[in-house]
Protein backbone atom coordinates (compact mmCIF):
# COMPACT_ATOMS: atom_id res chain seq x y z
CA UNK A 1 0.00 0.00 0.00
CA UNK A 2 2.07 2.99 -1.16
CA UNK A 3 1.26 6.19 0.69
CA UNK A 4 1.68 9.31 -1.45
CA UNK A 5 1.40 12.99 -0.64
CA UNK A 6 -1.03 14.99 -2.73
CA UNK A 7 -0.28 18.61 -3.66
CA UNK A 8 -3.14 20.35 -5.40
CA UNK A 9 -3.42 23.81 -6.89
CA UNK A 10 -6.19 26.37 -7.34
CA UNK A 11 -9.67 24.81 -7.47
CA UNK A 12 -8.32 21.34 -6.85
CA UNK A 13 -6.73 22.53 -3.62
CA UNK A 14 -10.09 24.02 -2.66
CA UNK A 15 -11.71 20.64 -3.30
CA UNK A 16 -9.11 18.21 -2.00
CA UNK A 17 -7.11 20.24 0.51
CA UNK A 18 -3.42 20.91 0.59
CA UNK A 19 -0.71 18.35 1.26
CA UNK A 20 -2.72 15.35 2.35
CA UNK A 21 -1.58 11.76 2.39
CA UNK A 22 -3.41 9.03 0.52
CA UNK A 23 -2.86 5.27 0.64
CA UNK A 24 -3.35 3.37 -2.61
CA UNK A 25 -3.29 -0.33 -3.50
CA UNK A 26 0.01 -1.92 -4.53
CA UNK A 27 0.76 -1.28 -8.21
CA UNK A 28 -1.45 1.82 -8.34
CA UNK A 29 -0.74 4.44 -11.00
CA UNK A 30 -1.17 8.21 -11.01
CA UNK A 31 -4.49 7.81 -12.86
CA UNK A 32 -5.76 5.52 -10.06
CA UNK A 33 -5.07 8.30 -7.55
CA UNK A 34 -7.22 10.65 -9.64
CA UNK A 35 -10.01 8.03 -9.82
CA UNK A 36 -9.88 7.70 -6.03
CA UNK A 37 -10.23 11.45 -5.66
CA UNK A 38 -13.15 11.52 -8.11
CA UNK A 39 -15.06 9.07 -5.91
CA UNK A 40 -14.72 11.69 -3.16
CA UNK A 41 -15.73 14.66 -5.34
CA UNK A 42 -17.51 13.40 -8.49
CA UNK A 43 -18.05 16.88 -9.92
CA UNK A 44 -14.27 17.38 -10.12
CA UNK A 45 -14.56 15.28 -13.32
CA UNK A 46 -15.33 18.56 -15.10
CA UNK A 47 -11.70 19.53 -14.52
CA UNK A 48 -10.25 16.28 -15.88
CA UNK A 49 -9.76 17.29 -19.51
CA UNK A 50 -7.09 19.96 -19.06
CA UNK A 51 -5.50 18.47 -15.94
CA UNK A 52 -1.83 17.40 -15.78
CA UNK A 53 0.03 15.48 -13.11
CA UNK A 54 3.54 15.77 -11.74
CA UNK A 55 5.46 13.18 -9.75
CA UNK A 56 8.21 14.47 -7.46
CA UNK A 57 8.44 17.78 -9.31
CA UNK A 58 8.41 16.45 -12.89
CA UNK A 59 5.43 16.38 -15.27
CA UNK A 60 4.19 12.81 -15.75
CA UNK A 61 1.39 10.85 -17.40
CA UNK A 62 -1.54 9.02 -15.81
CA UNK A 63 0.23 5.70 -16.47
CA UNK A 64 3.15 6.54 -14.17
CA UNK A 65 3.50 4.05 -11.30
CA UNK A 66 3.28 5.36 -7.74
CA UNK A 67 5.96 4.66 -5.15
CA UNK A 68 5.93 5.03 -1.38
CA UNK A 69 6.54 8.65 -0.36
CA UNK A 70 5.90 10.16 -3.83
CA UNK A 71 4.68 13.71 -4.01
CA UNK A 72 1.97 13.94 -6.66
CA UNK A 73 0.86 17.35 -7.92
CA UNK A 74 -2.46 18.04 -9.61
CA UNK A 75 -1.92 20.88 -12.08
CA UNK A 76 -5.00 22.43 -13.65
CA UNK A 77 -4.46 25.02 -16.41
CA UNK A 78 -5.36 28.57 -15.34
CA UNK A 79 -7.03 30.94 -17.75
CA UNK A 80 -6.86 34.25 -15.91
CA UNK A 81 -4.61 37.13 -16.82
CA UNK B 1 17.08 53.01 -31.46
CA UNK B 2 20.43 53.49 -29.78
CA UNK B 3 21.38 55.36 -26.67
CA UNK B 4 22.89 58.47 -28.19
CA UNK B 5 23.93 60.77 -25.41
CA UNK B 6 24.57 60.91 -21.70
CA UNK B 7 21.04 62.33 -21.26
CA UNK B 8 19.69 58.93 -22.21
CA UNK B 9 22.09 57.08 -19.96
CA UNK B 10 21.16 58.75 -16.67
CA UNK B 11 17.72 57.08 -16.75
CA UNK B 12 19.38 53.65 -16.94
CA UNK B 13 22.28 54.26 -14.56
CA UNK B 14 21.12 51.55 -12.12
CA UNK B 15 21.19 49.03 -14.99
CA UNK B 16 24.58 50.27 -16.19
CA UNK B 17 25.99 49.52 -12.73
CA UNK B 18 25.14 45.81 -13.07
CA UNK B 19 27.92 43.85 -14.82
CA UNK B 20 25.34 41.49 -16.44
CA UNK B 21 23.68 44.48 -18.17
CA UNK B 22 26.02 47.45 -18.53
CA UNK B 23 26.04 49.68 -21.60
CA UNK B 24 26.01 46.79 -24.06
CA UNK B 25 22.95 45.27 -22.36
CA UNK B 26 21.12 48.57 -22.21
CA UNK B 27 21.83 49.13 -25.92
CA UNK B 28 20.48 45.66 -26.57
CA UNK B 29 17.23 46.49 -24.72
CA UNK B 30 16.93 49.76 -26.65
CA UNK B 31 17.03 47.87 -29.95
CA UNK B 32 14.65 45.12 -28.75
CA UNK B 33 10.94 44.68 -29.49
CA UNK B 34 8.41 43.08 -27.13
CA UNK B 35 4.75 42.21 -27.78
CA UNK B 36 2.50 42.09 -24.72
CA UNK B 37 -0.76 40.26 -25.43
CA UNK B 38 -3.38 41.59 -23.01
CA UNK B 39 -3.18 44.86 -21.06
CA UNK B 40 -4.96 43.56 -17.97
CA UNK B 41 -3.79 42.36 -14.57
CA UNK B 42 -0.59 40.68 -15.79
CA UNK B 43 -0.10 43.15 -18.62
CA UNK B 44 0.02 46.19 -16.32
CA UNK B 45 3.24 45.30 -14.43
CA UNK B 46 4.82 43.68 -17.50
CA UNK B 47 4.25 46.79 -19.63
CA UNK B 48 5.34 49.21 -16.91
CA UNK B 49 8.60 47.37 -16.17
CA UNK B 50 9.50 46.80 -19.81
CA UNK B 51 8.88 50.48 -20.59
CA UNK B 52 10.84 51.62 -17.54
CA UNK B 53 13.69 49.25 -18.45
CA UNK B 54 14.00 50.89 -21.87
CA UNK B 55 12.81 48.14 -24.21
CA UNK B 56 12.91 50.14 -27.46
CA UNK B 57 9.60 49.06 -28.99
CA UNK B 58 6.62 47.67 -27.07
CA UNK B 59 3.38 46.41 -28.61
CA UNK B 60 0.34 46.79 -26.31
CA UNK B 61 -2.36 44.49 -27.62
CA UNK B 62 -5.87 44.57 -26.15
CA UNK B 63 -9.28 44.98 -27.77
CA UNK B 64 -11.09 45.71 -24.51
CA UNK B 65 -11.96 48.92 -22.65
CA UNK B 66 -11.25 49.85 -19.04
CA UNK B 67 -13.98 48.72 -16.65
CA UNK B 68 -14.31 49.91 -13.05
CA UNK B 69 -13.81 46.31 -11.83
CA UNK B 70 -10.34 46.32 -13.48
CA UNK B 71 -9.01 49.05 -11.20
CA UNK B 72 -8.62 46.70 -8.19
CA UNK B 73 -5.51 45.24 -9.91
CA UNK B 74 -4.79 46.81 -13.33
CA UNK B 75 -2.61 49.60 -11.97
CA UNK B 76 -1.85 51.27 -15.31
CA UNK B 77 -5.40 52.64 -15.31
CA UNK B 78 -7.14 55.39 -13.36
CA UNK B 79 -10.75 56.04 -12.46
CA UNK B 80 -11.11 58.61 -15.24
CA UNK B 81 -10.08 55.98 -17.82
CA UNK B 82 -13.25 53.91 -17.38
CA UNK B 83 -14.74 53.21 -20.81
CA UNK B 84 -11.59 54.14 -22.75
CA UNK B 85 -9.68 51.55 -24.85
CA UNK B 86 -7.02 49.80 -22.76
CA UNK B 87 -4.44 49.81 -25.57
CA UNK B 88 -4.73 53.59 -26.00
CA UNK B 89 -4.65 54.39 -22.28
CA UNK B 90 -1.74 52.02 -21.63
CA UNK B 91 0.22 53.51 -24.54
CA UNK B 92 -0.29 57.04 -23.12
CA UNK B 93 0.90 55.98 -19.65
CA UNK B 94 3.94 54.13 -20.96
CA UNK B 95 4.93 56.94 -23.27
CA UNK B 96 4.69 59.37 -20.33
CA UNK B 97 6.82 57.00 -18.23
CA UNK B 98 9.49 56.71 -20.90
CA UNK B 99 9.43 59.16 -23.85
CA UNK B 100 12.57 57.53 -25.32
CA UNK B 101 10.80 54.36 -26.47
CA UNK B 102 8.18 53.55 -29.13
CA UNK B 103 4.79 52.15 -28.16
CA UNK B 104 2.47 50.38 -30.63
CA UNK B 105 -1.14 50.63 -29.40
CA UNK B 106 -2.83 47.56 -30.95
CA UNK B 107 -6.56 47.69 -30.32
CA UNK B 108 -7.31 44.32 -31.89
CA UNK B 109 -8.22 40.80 -30.83
CA UNK B 110 -5.24 38.43 -31.14
CA UNK B 111 -6.47 35.46 -33.17
CA UNK B 112 -5.46 32.98 -35.86
CA UNK B 113 -6.03 35.57 -38.60
CA UNK B 114 -3.34 38.00 -37.34
CA UNK B 115 -1.22 35.99 -34.88
CA UNK B 116 1.78 35.20 -37.08
CA UNK B 117 1.91 38.66 -38.66
CA UNK B 118 1.90 40.34 -35.25
CA UNK B 119 4.39 38.00 -33.59
CA UNK B 120 6.82 38.33 -36.51
CA UNK B 121 7.32 42.05 -35.73
CA UNK B 122 8.73 41.44 -32.24
CA UNK B 123 11.64 39.61 -30.58
CA UNK B 124 9.80 38.30 -27.53
CA UNK B 125 6.10 37.76 -26.84
CA UNK B 126 4.60 37.99 -23.36
CA UNK B 127 1.28 36.19 -22.96
CA UNK B 128 -0.85 38.15 -20.48
CA UNK B 129 -4.16 37.11 -22.05
CA UNK B 130 -7.17 35.76 -20.20
CA UNK B 131 -8.62 33.08 -22.45
CA UNK B 132 -7.37 29.65 -23.45
CA UNK B 133 -7.97 30.14 -27.17
CA UNK B 134 -5.62 33.15 -27.15
CA UNK B 135 -3.02 31.21 -25.15
CA UNK B 136 -2.91 28.33 -27.66
CA UNK B 137 -2.90 30.77 -30.56
CA UNK B 138 0.00 32.79 -29.05
CA UNK B 139 2.07 29.69 -28.35
CA UNK B 140 1.44 28.27 -31.83
CA UNK B 141 2.38 31.57 -33.49
CA UNK B 142 5.58 31.88 -31.41
CA UNK B 143 6.59 28.31 -32.17
CA UNK B 144 5.98 28.82 -35.91
CA UNK B 145 7.72 32.22 -36.04
CA UNK B 146 10.63 31.01 -33.85
CA UNK B 147 10.01 33.53 -31.07
CA UNK B 148 10.47 33.17 -27.32
CA UNK B 149 7.22 33.37 -25.36
CA UNK B 150 6.96 34.26 -21.68
CA UNK B 151 3.79 32.70 -20.32
CA UNK B 152 1.80 33.35 -17.16
CA UNK B 153 -1.73 32.63 -15.95
CA UNK B 154 -3.50 33.27 -12.66
CA UNK B 155 -6.41 32.06 -10.56
CA UNK B 156 -7.44 33.65 -7.24
CA UNK B 157 -4.19 33.25 -5.21
CA UNK B 158 -2.27 31.00 -7.63
CA UNK B 159 -0.03 31.77 -10.56
CA UNK B 160 1.85 29.79 -13.22
CA UNK B 161 4.87 31.22 -15.04
CA UNK B 162 7.16 29.66 -17.63
CA UNK B 163 9.01 30.29 -20.87
CA UNK B 164 8.44 28.55 -24.21
CA UNK B 165 11.33 28.44 -26.67
CA UNK B 166 11.16 28.07 -30.46
CA UNK B 167 12.55 24.52 -30.29
CA UNK B 168 10.12 23.63 -27.49
CA UNK B 169 8.63 22.87 -25.15
CA UNK B 170 5.48 24.83 -26.06
CA UNK B 171 2.16 25.43 -24.31
CA UNK B 172 0.74 22.32 -26.00
CA UNK B 173 3.52 20.17 -24.49
CA UNK B 174 2.46 21.39 -21.05
CA UNK B 175 -1.32 21.43 -21.54
CA UNK B 176 -2.19 19.48 -24.71
CA UNK B 177 -5.93 19.64 -24.03
CA UNK B 178 -7.86 22.83 -23.39
CA UNK B 179 -10.12 22.43 -20.35
CA UNK B 180 -13.78 21.75 -20.85
CA UNK B 181 -15.53 25.05 -21.70
CA UNK B 182 -16.75 26.72 -18.55
CA UNK B 183 -14.83 24.46 -16.15
CA UNK B 184 -11.98 26.93 -15.47
CA UNK B 185 -13.13 30.39 -14.38
CA UNK B 186 -11.51 33.60 -15.61
CA UNK B 187 -10.74 36.46 -13.20
CA UNK B 188 -14.19 37.87 -14.02
CA UNK B 189 -15.75 34.54 -13.02
CA UNK B 190 -13.65 33.29 -10.14
CA UNK B 191 -12.13 36.47 -8.79
CA UNK B 192 -8.45 37.19 -8.13
CA UNK B 193 -6.39 38.75 -5.36
CA UNK B 194 -5.52 42.20 -6.71
CA UNK B 195 -1.79 41.97 -5.99
CA UNK B 196 -1.38 38.46 -7.47
CA UNK B 197 -0.99 39.60 -11.11
CA UNK B 198 1.53 42.12 -9.77
CA UNK B 199 3.69 39.34 -8.31
CA UNK B 200 3.31 37.01 -11.28
CA UNK B 201 3.56 39.74 -13.94
CA UNK B 202 6.75 41.11 -12.40
CA UNK B 203 8.22 37.63 -12.68
CA UNK B 204 7.18 37.55 -16.35
CA UNK B 205 8.82 40.93 -16.96
CA UNK B 206 12.03 39.65 -15.37
CA UNK B 207 12.06 36.59 -17.66
CA UNK B 208 11.35 38.79 -20.71
CA UNK B 209 14.27 41.10 -19.87
CA UNK B 210 16.55 38.10 -19.25
CA UNK B 211 15.54 36.67 -22.62
CA UNK B 212 16.30 39.95 -24.42
CA UNK B 213 19.59 40.38 -22.54
CA UNK B 214 20.46 36.67 -22.89
CA UNK B 215 21.51 36.48 -19.24
CA UNK B 216 20.85 34.15 -16.33
CA UNK B 217 19.14 30.80 -16.24
CA UNK B 218 15.94 30.88 -18.31
CA UNK B 219 12.69 29.62 -16.82
CA UNK B 220 12.59 27.08 -19.58
CA UNK B 221 11.18 23.58 -19.10
CA UNK B 222 10.21 24.65 -15.60
CA UNK B 223 6.70 25.68 -14.59
CA UNK B 224 6.94 28.06 -11.65
CA UNK B 225 3.91 27.79 -9.36
CA UNK B 226 3.22 30.74 -7.11
CA UNK B 227 0.83 30.29 -4.16
CA UNK B 228 0.33 33.71 -2.60
CA UNK B 229 -1.95 32.35 0.14
CA UNK B 230 0.75 30.03 1.48
CA UNK B 231 3.57 32.42 0.45
CA UNK B 232 5.22 29.46 -1.31
CA UNK B 233 6.64 28.77 -4.76
CA UNK B 234 7.18 25.36 -6.34
CA UNK B 235 8.58 24.17 -9.63
CA UNK B 236 7.51 21.41 -11.99
CA UNK B 237 9.95 20.31 -14.68
CA UNK B 238 8.61 19.53 -18.13
CA UNK B 239 10.18 18.70 -21.49
CA UNK B 240 9.27 18.97 -25.14
CA UNK B 241 6.68 16.28 -25.82
CA UNK B 242 7.75 14.16 -28.82
CA UNK B 243 4.02 13.68 -29.53
CA UNK B 244 3.20 17.40 -29.40
CA UNK B 245 1.12 18.36 -32.45
CA UNK B 246 3.05 21.65 -32.80
CA UNK B 247 6.65 21.11 -31.66
CA UNK B 248 6.84 17.29 -31.50
CA UNK B 249 8.79 14.93 -33.72
CA UNK B 250 5.98 14.68 -36.29
CA UNK B 251 4.05 17.96 -36.00
CA UNK B 252 0.67 18.21 -37.70
CA UNK B 253 -0.18 21.79 -36.75
CA UNK B 254 1.27 24.41 -39.10
CA UNK B 255 -1.09 27.33 -38.48
CA UNK B 256 -2.04 28.92 -35.17
CA UNK B 257 -5.33 27.55 -33.91
CA UNK B 258 -7.88 29.54 -31.93
CA UNK B 259 -10.96 27.65 -32.96
CA UNK B 260 -11.35 25.36 -29.96
CA UNK B 261 -14.76 25.31 -28.41
CA UNK B 262 -14.09 28.70 -26.87
CA UNK B 263 -14.78 28.86 -23.15
CA UNK B 264 -16.80 32.02 -23.50
CA UNK B 265 -18.46 32.10 -26.89
CA UNK B 266 -19.18 28.51 -27.88
CA UNK B 267 -22.86 27.91 -28.33
CA UNK B 268 -24.26 24.54 -27.42
CA UNK B 269 -25.99 22.91 -30.34
CA UNK B 270 -29.72 22.70 -29.94
CA UNK B 271 -29.93 24.76 -26.77
CA UNK B 272 -32.15 27.84 -26.87
CA UNK B 273 -30.56 31.14 -25.94
CA UNK B 274 -32.68 33.62 -24.00
CA UNK B 275 -31.65 37.24 -24.53
CA UNK B 276 -31.53 39.32 -21.32
CA UNK B 277 -34.33 41.54 -22.66
CA UNK B 278 -36.56 38.46 -23.04
CA UNK B 279 -35.87 36.93 -19.62
CA UNK B 280 -38.82 38.45 -17.74
CA UNK B 281 -41.31 37.24 -20.37
CA UNK B 282 -39.66 33.82 -20.64
CA UNK B 283 -39.90 33.28 -16.87
CA UNK B 284 -43.70 33.25 -17.08
CA UNK B 285 -43.53 29.55 -18.02
CA UNK B 286 -40.03 28.65 -16.83
CA UNK B 287 -37.87 28.69 -13.71
CA UNK B 288 -34.56 30.49 -13.41
CA UNK B 289 -31.79 28.11 -12.32
CA UNK B 290 -29.01 30.17 -10.76
CA UNK B 291 -25.78 28.11 -10.73
CA UNK B 292 -23.51 30.68 -9.08
CA UNK B 293 -21.57 29.64 -5.98
CA UNK B 294 -23.04 30.60 -2.55
CA UNK B 295 -20.46 33.33 -1.85
CA UNK B 296 -21.54 35.16 -5.00
CA UNK B 297 -24.96 35.93 -3.48
CA UNK B 298 -23.48 39.15 -2.08
CA UNK B 299 -23.20 40.29 -5.69
CA UNK B 300 -26.99 40.27 -6.18
CA UNK B 301 -29.86 37.79 -5.66
CA UNK B 302 -32.65 36.92 -8.09
CA UNK B 303 -36.00 36.51 -6.31
CA UNK B 304 -37.81 33.26 -7.09
CA UNK B 305 -34.78 31.57 -8.66
CA UNK B 306 -33.81 27.96 -7.93
CA UNK B 307 -30.25 28.13 -6.61
CA UNK B 308 -27.90 25.15 -7.09
CA UNK B 309 -24.20 26.06 -7.38
CA UNK B 310 -22.51 24.52 -10.43
CA UNK B 311 -20.05 22.73 -8.14
CA UNK B 312 -22.98 20.87 -6.51
CA UNK B 313 -25.10 20.36 -9.61
CA UNK B 314 -24.25 16.72 -10.23
CA UNK B 315 -24.88 15.75 -6.60
CA UNK B 316 -28.13 17.72 -6.40
CA UNK B 317 -29.60 17.01 -9.83
CA UNK B 318 -32.47 15.09 -8.15
CA UNK B 319 -33.81 18.38 -6.75
CA UNK B 320 -34.75 19.42 -10.28
CA UNK B 321 -37.76 18.21 -12.27
CA UNK B 322 -36.91 17.29 -15.85
CA UNK B 323 -40.52 17.99 -16.87
CA UNK B 324 -40.08 21.65 -16.03
CA UNK B 325 -38.47 24.29 -18.19
CA UNK B 326 -35.33 25.88 -16.77
CA UNK B 327 -33.41 28.95 -17.87
CA UNK B 328 -29.89 28.44 -16.58
CA UNK B 329 -27.88 31.48 -15.50
CA UNK B 330 -24.56 32.30 -13.87
CA UNK B 331 -22.64 35.54 -13.58
CA UNK B 332 -21.34 35.96 -17.13
CA UNK B 333 -22.72 32.91 -18.92
CA UNK B 334 -19.77 30.53 -18.81
CA UNK B 335 -20.47 28.09 -15.98
CA UNK B 336 -24.12 28.06 -17.07
CA UNK B 337 -23.02 26.47 -20.38
CA UNK B 338 -21.17 23.80 -18.45
CA UNK B 339 -24.25 23.26 -16.26
CA UNK B 340 -26.47 22.91 -19.34
CA UNK B 341 -24.15 20.28 -20.79
CA UNK B 342 -24.41 18.30 -17.51
CA UNK B 343 -28.21 18.71 -17.43
CA UNK B 344 -28.47 17.56 -21.02
CA UNK B 345 -26.29 14.52 -20.24
CA UNK B 346 -28.74 13.74 -17.45
CA UNK B 347 -31.69 13.84 -19.85
CA UNK B 348 -33.09 17.32 -19.23
CA UNK B 349 -34.62 18.43 -22.54
CA UNK B 350 -36.27 21.71 -21.63
CA UNK B 351 -33.30 23.87 -20.74
CA UNK B 352 -32.45 27.29 -22.10
CA UNK B 353 -29.46 29.52 -21.50
CA UNK B 354 -29.40 33.14 -20.32
CA UNK B 355 -27.17 34.88 -22.84
CA UNK B 356 -24.45 36.99 -21.22
CA UNK B 357 -25.39 35.85 -17.73
CA UNK B 358 -26.93 37.83 -14.89
CA UNK B 359 -24.44 40.63 -15.46
CA UNK B 360 -25.98 41.46 -18.85
CA UNK B 361 -29.51 41.11 -17.44
CA UNK B 362 -28.66 43.46 -14.57
CA UNK B 363 -27.26 46.03 -16.98
CA UNK B 364 -30.81 46.49 -18.38
CA UNK B 365 -32.20 47.72 -15.08
CA UNK B 366 -30.34 50.45 -13.24
CA UNK B 367 -32.45 49.80 -10.12
CA UNK B 368 -31.15 46.24 -9.83
CA UNK B 369 -27.94 46.29 -7.80
CA UNK B 370 -25.55 43.74 -9.28
CA UNK B 371 -21.91 43.64 -10.18
ZN1 LIG C 1 4.91 21.47 -27.99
Amino acid sequence: MPVVRLVAFARLRELFGERREIALPEGAKVGDLWDTLLREEPHASALARGLRFARNGALCGAETALCEGDEISLLPPFGGG
Amino acid sequence: MTLAGSRDLRRYSRHLLIPEIGLAGQERLASSRALVIGAGGLGAPVLAYLAAAGVGRIGVLDDDSVDESNLQRQILFEHADIGRPKATVAAERLQALNPQITIDALQVRFDASNARDLVRLYDVVIDCSDRFTTRYCASDACSLEKKIEIFAAIFRFDGQVTRFDPDGPCYRCLFPYAPEPGSVPTCAEGGVLGVLPGIVGAWQASEALKALLQIGEPLRGRLLLVDALAARTREVRFARDPDCIRCGDRPTLFDPVDAHDDESTASIAGIAEVAPEELDAALRDALLLDVREPHEAVLGVIPGAVHIPASQLEARMHELDSAKRYIVACRVGVRSRWAIARLRDAGFQRVAHLEGGLLRYAALDAGFEFF
